[in-house]
């Protein structure tokens, strides 16, 4: 069957079964292969993506219950001219990943964090991605990343 | 101030813009024109001679390709271990055969023994379970002390004890290490297990195999921390494809942590699969695959003890360990216990006798192999563990009782008794450092304040010091390794003067392509930004053995120096021709060649382009081009050290464990990027803190792996961890490599677990419990909880 959603803001297509998840219509589908499947119990939230604005691990979403809506991966996160998004240039800033694998997650769910709270505590941060795991940095950085984003003054956050 | 871009600079990754907009290229990611994709069969039990497997049903199923078994693979050879150790007795450790696909018995739970190939994973996969196999079910050998007493039951029929090697480090020196013990005035024993881990590198492996057979061709992709070493191992043993027929590419790779430096059978089995099928064949491994086949880390049970005067002097150490090898010898299985295990057991201490002995046991489990820091966790942690213990058992504090047995700062060049030479260290120094940084002073008044909360605080203390930069290849070769150890790096200077340094390490995490560019940069005097860094291609890079072991920069980057002093020494012959000088009197500074005492000069970019525009030129005597290939073989290992504080609460009313400070005190040599650095070190005690309170394998009696996914697994999410306090600040350089550096990327895997241990051992004595004296990790709620109340 095919699904037809808006991915990124462009409305684009691709044959499913039934059974096909919302990770693999990305990847396999779109050739959208900045989502990233880390796990098969959607434990790690390395597919997270947003679909209508709310983070959604779309390694356990069925492709065609997502039809018609609206979905927005890693690769629509940068600036309209090609730049880093904040969320994005302070994950750089910050060195808030090592190998890359988990990233895409970790900025999907960062943005959807601030989105939601612009303002969050550490602890908040630390509360709402512990649904997504990293194995190189220990977070300390990805913590300190989404913190900068929010604005608030993330050499306060440890002595480091 | 370091130069921008050059060494010592924090220059931000430029491999980030790639994997921050979803452009990384992982192997999954790749897809070739006319895959098909592959997916194997695994065994669910532990032991069972395979009968008969009917394959006949599946491939009548839609969308199937091929269905391959063990049988298929009798003819090709099957996966060595990479490192020969001899028993105490002087005879060669025991190589049961890995095959590529199970033939004749099943060896573990998820032992792969089928393989389909269809036109979509989901065909693979249904056709997979129309695979009707009969397996004889065997009774499974699970426990190690269970698997050396019953030796009528074997993993394998040619390891006819389960017991592959039985190593004494060093044997001669045993009499005078039991002779200290005889009249030591105290002897400290602590008997601990070192747990079993799963390496978790968050993205699974895969691969690609892709046979071309117009020219007879194979290509592999695959998550491979050295690529250079599976295509020789997949050439020289497994498959027998000539070198020069045979590409690996290993390109982004998510993570490694030591579980992707090795060979795999499916990496072969793509392989073959493509081959008669003449169509790439993709695998991806998914999760609870990975759990079931991605080599375990660590799992050794240990026995130590620790001798001493009664002021605390060291006097000898003594330890017998039972370390599982799992059902098969994986690449690296038999050097992690003994020569990456045994030569640290020293520690920065000087101990005058040292001797380990390590009983390496099969067992019908997943195979086991180095993982994040690779026997020198272990070391660290019982040597660790028992010093804290014997500073309990004699009233002495912690921190005294391993200043006054440290090496000190003036006994350098030092030789230990288990076989290292430590070229250099500052063990007080680290020590201070983490001193002053964890606020030893304000302790009490933390405690107090955690007190109110109806919370227990201890500090926790620990000191390590690793073997990194593997390694002189002369050395290793006597030790038993059947591969060298050096690392490669061309330097190819482009005729408009930009740069490509192709290198034989891997990067998976580490950031090299900012790194490296930063040391060719400052080497060079040049901008960072005209320097790429190739790597993961054997057909681009020269033959280099890969990442892993803390060794890149030290290795590959000391190659990288070698091959760059090598393009200035042409670059100055060049240069005294066009400066009609003699050569002797050209000098090279950031990035210019000058005639010494006088302003003429040429820069680095007309030197490059008069090398490939050689109209002015000293053709007779120098051929033209600029590009220089240097191979380094470390004279040593390196001896990074440091000193570490963990401050914890404990939750009496539920055994819980919460970490409120972390510091750690590094002495990596010179440091190159500051943020890496400290990056590298943020993860290592993540992952150290996971062993201490959360991970753990657990297999039941009949060899079912009960933590087979990230719900009963527990990995360190963010809200498990503090913030870190790091410094890297005392440095005493590496005396014989070219850049002065260590290594840092195992450092808070090693120290990290005793000095957690040690805090929650001193929060319960702080509390009265004082007859506790050690708790296995990993430290549950329900573990701490038995011990205050069991």
């Amino acid at each position: 069957m095919k699904v037809t959603m808006t991915v990124n803001g462009k409305a684009m297509s691709a044959e499913t079964e039934g059974r096909t998840l919302l990770s693999s219509f990305l990847r396999e589908g779109l050739g959208l292969t900045g989502t990233h499947v880390g796990c098969d119990t959607t434990q790690c939230g390395a597919c997270t993506v947003h679909v209508d604005g709310q983070p959604v691990k779309s390694c356990t979403v069925l492709a065609q219950d997502v039809a018609g809506r609206s979905v927005t991966t890693i690769e629509g996160m940068a600036n309209k001219d090609g730049s880093l998004s904040v969320i994005q240039q302070a994950f750089q800033d910050h060195h808030g990943l090592q190998c890359g694998f988990c990233t895409p997650g970790m900025v999907m769910i960062s943005a959807a964090l601030l989105s939601e709270k612009p303002n969050p505590t550490e602890e908040e941060v630390r509360h709402y991605l512990k649904g997504n795991i990293c194995r190189c940095t220990g977070y300390h950085n990805i913590v300190k990343a989404v913190m900068a984003a929010s604005g608030a003054d993330s050499q306060k956050l440890a002595a480091e | 101030m370091p130069k921008d871009g050059g060494i010592g600079a924090s220059t931000l990754r430029r491999e980030d813009i790639r994997f921050l907009t979803g452009k990384g290229r992982y192997t999954a990611d790749i897809n070739l024109r006319g895959q098909a994709f592959a997916c194997f069969l695994r065994s669910e039990v532990a032991h069972g001679r395979i009968r008969s497997i009917d394959t006949s049903a599946a491939e009548e199923m839609p969308g199937v390709l091929a269905v391959m078994t063990g049988e298929d693979f009798t003819e090709v050879g099957g996966n060595p271990t990479g490192w020969l150790v001899q028993s105490r007795d002087g005879a060669t450790m025991k190589e049961p055969k890995r095959p590529v696909l199970a033939h004749g018995k099943v060896r573990h739970v998820g032992d792969a023994y089928a393989l389909v190939v269809a036109e979509t994973y989901e065909q693979a996969k249904d056709a997979c379970e129309a695979i009707e196999a009969d397996i004889e079910e065997l009774p499974a050998i699970v426990d190690m002390a269970a698997a050396v007493a019953d030796t009528t039951n074997r993993v394998h029929d040619e390891c006819d004890d389960n017991v592959v090697f039985d190593w004494g480090w060093i044997e001669e020196n045993r009499a005078a290490v039991d002779a200290a013990f005889e009249t030591a005035p105290h002897v400290t024993t602590l008997e601990l297990v070192n747990n079993r881990l799963s390496p978790n590198a968050m993205e699974p492996r895969a691969s690609i195999g892709d046979f071309d057979s117009g020219t007879g061709d194979y290509k592999l992709y695959t998550t491979s921390q050295n690529p250079h070493l599976t295509r020789l191992l997949i050439s020289a043993f497994v498959m027998g494809i000539p070198e020069n027929k045979l590409t690996v590419i290993a390109p982004d790779v998510g993570g490694g942590f030591g579980s992707k430096i090795y060979h795999y059978g499916e990496e072969a089995a793509v392989l073959a699969a493509s081959k008669r099928l003449d169509r790439p064949v993709k695998w991806v491994c998914d999760r609870s695959e990975a759990f079931l086949s991605d080599a375990h880390g660590r799992d050794h049970v240990t026995k130590i003890q620790l001798a001493t005067d009664m002021e605390g002097n060291f006097l000898a150490v003594r330890t017998e360990t039972l370390a599982n090898m799992g059902a098969y010898l994986s690449n690296f299985a038999t050097c992690t216990p003994t020569f990456l295990h045994g030569t640290l057991m020293a520690g920065p201490y000087k101990t005058p006798h040292v001797y380990v002995n390590v009983k390496a046991v099969m067992t019908n489990t997943v195979p086991v192999d180095a993982y994040r820091g690779a026997g020198r966790p272990e070391a660290t942690y019982s040597l660790e563990r028992v010093i804290d213990k014997a500073a309990d058992e004699l009233g002495i504090d912690p921190w005294e009782i391993r200043r006054k047995n440290f090496i000190d700062p003036d006994q350098f060049p030092y030789t230990t008794p288990v076989g290292l030479v430590y070229d250099t260290g500052n063990y007080h120094a680290t020590m201070d450092k983490l001193r002053e940084l964890s606020d030893v002073a304000g302790f009490e008044a933390r405690a107090t304040e955690s007190a109110a909360k109806g919370k227990l605080r201890g500090f926790g203390l620990s000191t390590w010091i690793e073997a990194c930069g593997i390694a002189p290849s002369n050395l290793v070769g006597v030790l038993g390794c059947r591969v060298g150890l050096y690392d490669a790096a061309t330097i190819r200077v482009n005729a408009t003067g930009n740069i490509s340094v192709l290198v034989g390490a891997h990067s998976h995490g580490q950031g090299h392509e900012t790194v490296f560019a930063q040391l060719i940069a400052e080497k060079l005097g040049v901008d960072a930004k005209s320097v790429e860094i190739v790597h993961g291609d054997t057909s681009k890079i020269p033959f280099g053995m890969g990442t892993y072991g803390s060794r890149s920069l030290a290795v590959c980057g000391s190659a990288m120096m070698k091959a760059a002093d090598k393009i200035i020494d042409k670059g100055k012959k060049i240069a005294a021709h066009m400066l009609e000088a003699a050569e002797g009197d050209i000098e090279f500074n950031d990035g210019s060649f000058s005639v010494a005492g006088t302003d003429r000069q040429k820069s680095f970019a007309e030197i490059a382009f008069s090398a490939y525009v050689p109209h002015n030129y000293p053709l007779e005597t120098l051929e033209p081009g600029l590009e220089e290939t240097a191979f380094y073989d470390p004279a040593n290992f390196t001896y990074p050290a440091g000193a570490y504080g963990c401050e914890v609460e404990v939750d009496p009313e539920t055994g819980g464990v919460d970490i409120v400070r972390f510091t750690c005190a590094d002495d990596f040599g010179n440091v190159i990027n500051p943020m890496i650095v400290a990056g590298q070190v943020h993860g290592g005690v993540a992952q150290g803190i996971g062993q201490a309170l959360l991970e753990g394998v657990v297999y039941n009696e009949d060899g079912q792996l009960l933590t087979g996914s990230y719900m009963d697994y527990a990995m360190p999410r963010a809200d498990d961890v503090p913030n870190f306090t790091v410094d890297h600040s005392c440095v005493t350089p590496c005396t014989h490599n070219p850049l002065g550096a260590k290594g840092c990327g195992e450092a808070g895997a090693i120290g990290t677990p005793p000095a957690v241990v040690n805090a929650v051992i001193d929060a319960l004595h702080r509390a009265g419990h004082r007859h506790i004296t050690h708790i296995d990790m990993p430290l549950t709620p329900s573990r701490v909880w038995t011990a205050m109340h069991g």
